[in-house]
């Protein structure tokens, strides 16, 4: 009897809920037949907790490998915009500032882009049609951020340099904040460039999010809108997203965090240059395009010991911005009202 | 009256549904224009020599090939170390777990190492193979591309565990299989091909990494299959041919760029038929 009681418990996780892992096992060691069963339990259960400690393994050794860093700057790391690694003074300032701006400007571009696609692909297209522009969407994601990089340095500077920038720059230089804004020198490269092409980068993510979350409003609602008299534009504005207002936010934060991290597509057209950028078409750095280009380079103790630092900084921001996503996605509605 | 909008409502609806059509236009065309460049850029050098020849000094011919060994020893054990790890990670969410408190902290930490930029893993396993070695190797990159394997593989394996009939496993039981022979004979069989788009599209991921790569296999400008020493590996030759001042070496990079696009495309293709084999 008491051992279909405990192959129930096994078998219907809702019955087990009563009762902790703790007592499960206790009790089950006390059965021989289920020692396999328990080791097996065991073992991946063991993998979880790994990945718990690999997680924490990653920031103790940041932590770690940073504090040469750490101890001699302290918190003055964080505002100091100098990077000499001939005098040894490092900051953190121009990377990390590199790494907001780029990001906050990829958003930017890419949301109303993600949401168009999204609405395309949910409300006006034909299903077929839709599908396959959410493959060819898809496909786009899969190509190696490394190939972006290329793209963005041989083919999408040159033609911003010959062709955007110069214009920019023209029209904007009697405006007042644009001037400031798109001021420069049409070189191509700088965070104008990077923040174009972490843009496309992020637009197959954020698109399909937004497209979950879409497809999650329940059909009648729609027809509802719809049948009394509300056009495409009214419908999506006064029923899809109020509906889907943190689904879409928590994609939108979700994007936010794979552009603040990624390292090759802004390595080649972000220019990596140390120095305080002021407008947009000026080369700058980012956190990750400077670790990814001066750590294997980098003696001493104090210079690796600063980008590690960098490193940590980074992880900790994209961990924030990450909790903060799911926070959104979690309330969002769960699809199923499709039907 | 019936049936009849006012133009301004007309209007800014047929502003907005242009607007959405031309966002998606633009991202179509923003992808054919990358195969694009490419196609026009790589097709010139990718031919035999780009598998067979060993990588070039500037200014010589040459092709590829000891970057393509290395990624495949360094993408290949990173894969087969992944594949175990994850897929038992995501039946314990699935199977034992659940909705416990430990399950919950797990699929958290398994998001923040799923969105966390590649660059630091490549730090962290430089730290902890690199330093405490004393030397670059091709087993510290496959670990690198391990760690970014497994959050990718546990959860789509989770998602695709959870599909698996309750009624297949209660009949399993009732014929007194222990339970791990239930979920090693019946649960992962019955999720087989979910199971392998995973480890698909996890391997297309990974395949393509650079960033975590940089400086913990390093480079190898000589052939090289011991994954102790240093190894050269396509993303890696890529960037620095890339960024090199030399034409052919730029022009190598594309056709290794074509190569792994390619590659990965095809990883995905594959991905996607086993994934619609299950819905079957």
């Amino acid at each position: 009897m008491s051992l279909i009681c405990l192959q129930n418990w096994l078998l219907y996780p809702s019955l087990a809920k009563v009762v902790s892992l703790g007592t499960m096992a206790s009790i089950l060691t006390k059965t021989r037949n289920f020692s396999a069963d328990l080791l097996f339990m065991n073992l991946t259960r063991w993998c979880g907790i790994g990945l718990i400690l690999l997680i924490v393994a990653i920031l103790f050794s940041l932590i770690l490998l940073s504090a040469p860093s750490i101890s001699a700057f302290g918190f003055h790391f964080l505002w100091n915009s100098a990077w000499d690694p001939v005098h040894e003074d490092f900051g953190a300032l121009v990377a990390v500032l590199g790494t907001l701006v780029t990001s906050v400007i990829a958003i930017i571009i890419a949301v109303p882009l993600s949401f168009g696609i999204a609405v395309i692909i949910i409300e006006v297209l034909p299903p077929r049609l839709g599908t396959i522009l959410a493959r060819i969407v898809e496909l786009m994601a899969g190509i190696p951020s490394i190939i972006y990089g290329m793209w963005g340095l041989f083919s999408l500077a040159p033609f911003l340099a010959v062709h955007v920038q110069p214009w920019l720059i023209e029209h904007c230089q009697h405006i007042p904040v644009l001037n400031f804004v798109f001021g420069g020198v049409p070189i191509g490269f700088g965070i104008f460039t990077a923040s174009i092409i972490l843009a496309m980068m992020i637009i197959p993510l954020v698109s399909s999010v937004m497209r979950d979350v879409l497809a999650s409003v329940p059909t009648l609602l729609k027809e509802a809108a719809y049948g009394v008299g509300a056009t495409r534009l009214e419908v999506v504005k006064h029923i899809l997203v109020p509906y889907t207002r943190a689904g879409m936010l928590g994609g939108v934060i979700l994007g936010l965090g794979r552009a603040l991290g990624e390292t090759m597509a802004v390595t080649f057209v972000v220019g990596n240059s140390h120095k305080l950028f002021t407008a947009l078409f000026m080369p700058g750095t980012t956190i990750s395009a400077s670790i990814a280009n001066e750590f294997t380079e980098a003696t001493g103790t104090l210079y690796p010991s600063a980008l590690m630092e960098l490193g940590l900084i980074l992880f900790v921001i994209t961990f924030i911005v990450l909790s903060i996503s799911r926070r959104f996605l979690s309330k969002a509605p769960k699809s199923g009202g499709t039907q | 009256m019936l049936g009849k909008l006012s133009w301004q409502r007309r209007l800014t609806n047929h502003v907005f549904t242009s607007f959405c059509y031309i966002t998606s236009i633009i991202s179509v065309c923003v992808l054919a224009l990358i195969l694009w460049s490419l196609i026009s850029r790589g097709m010139g050098h990718f031919n035999l020599a780009l598998f067979t020849q060993a990588t070039p000094a500037a200014g010589l011919d040459g092709g590829l090939r000891d970057a393509i060994v290395g990624s495949l020893i360094i993408t290949g054990i990173g894969i087969v170390l992944a594949i175990p790890i994850g897929i038992l990670i995501a039946t314990f969410l699935s199977e034992f777990g659940r909705k416990s408190i430990l399950a919950r902290n797990i699929r958290f930490m398994n998001d923040v190492l799923l969105s966390a930029p590649s660059i630091i893993i490549g730090l962290f396993v430089y730290a902890l193979v690199v330093k405490t070695t004393g030397s670059f190797s091709g087993l510290a990159g496959a670990l690198a591309l391990m760690i970014i394997a497994i959050p990718m593989i546990t959860r789509t394996t989770e998602d695709v565990l959870y599909l698996v009939s309750p009624m297949l496993k209660e009949a399993a039981v009732a014929l007194g299989v222990p339970r791990w022979r239930v979920t090693v004979m019946i649960v992962y069989r019955a999720a087989q091909n979910g199971i392998i788009t995973a480890v698909l599209l996890a391997l297309a991921r990974i395949a393509g990494e650079t960033a975590p790569l940089l400086f913990t296999a390093l480079n190898n400008e000589f052939a090289n299959a011991n994954p102790l020493q240093p190894m050269a590996s396509l993303p890696v030759v890529i960037y620095r041919f890339a960024m090199s001042p030399y034409k052919d070496w730029q022009d190598l990079a594309w056709s290794g760029a074509l190569l792994i696009t390619l590659v990965i495309l095809a990883i995905n293709l594959s991905a996607r038929i086993f994934l619609h084999k299950k819905q079957k």
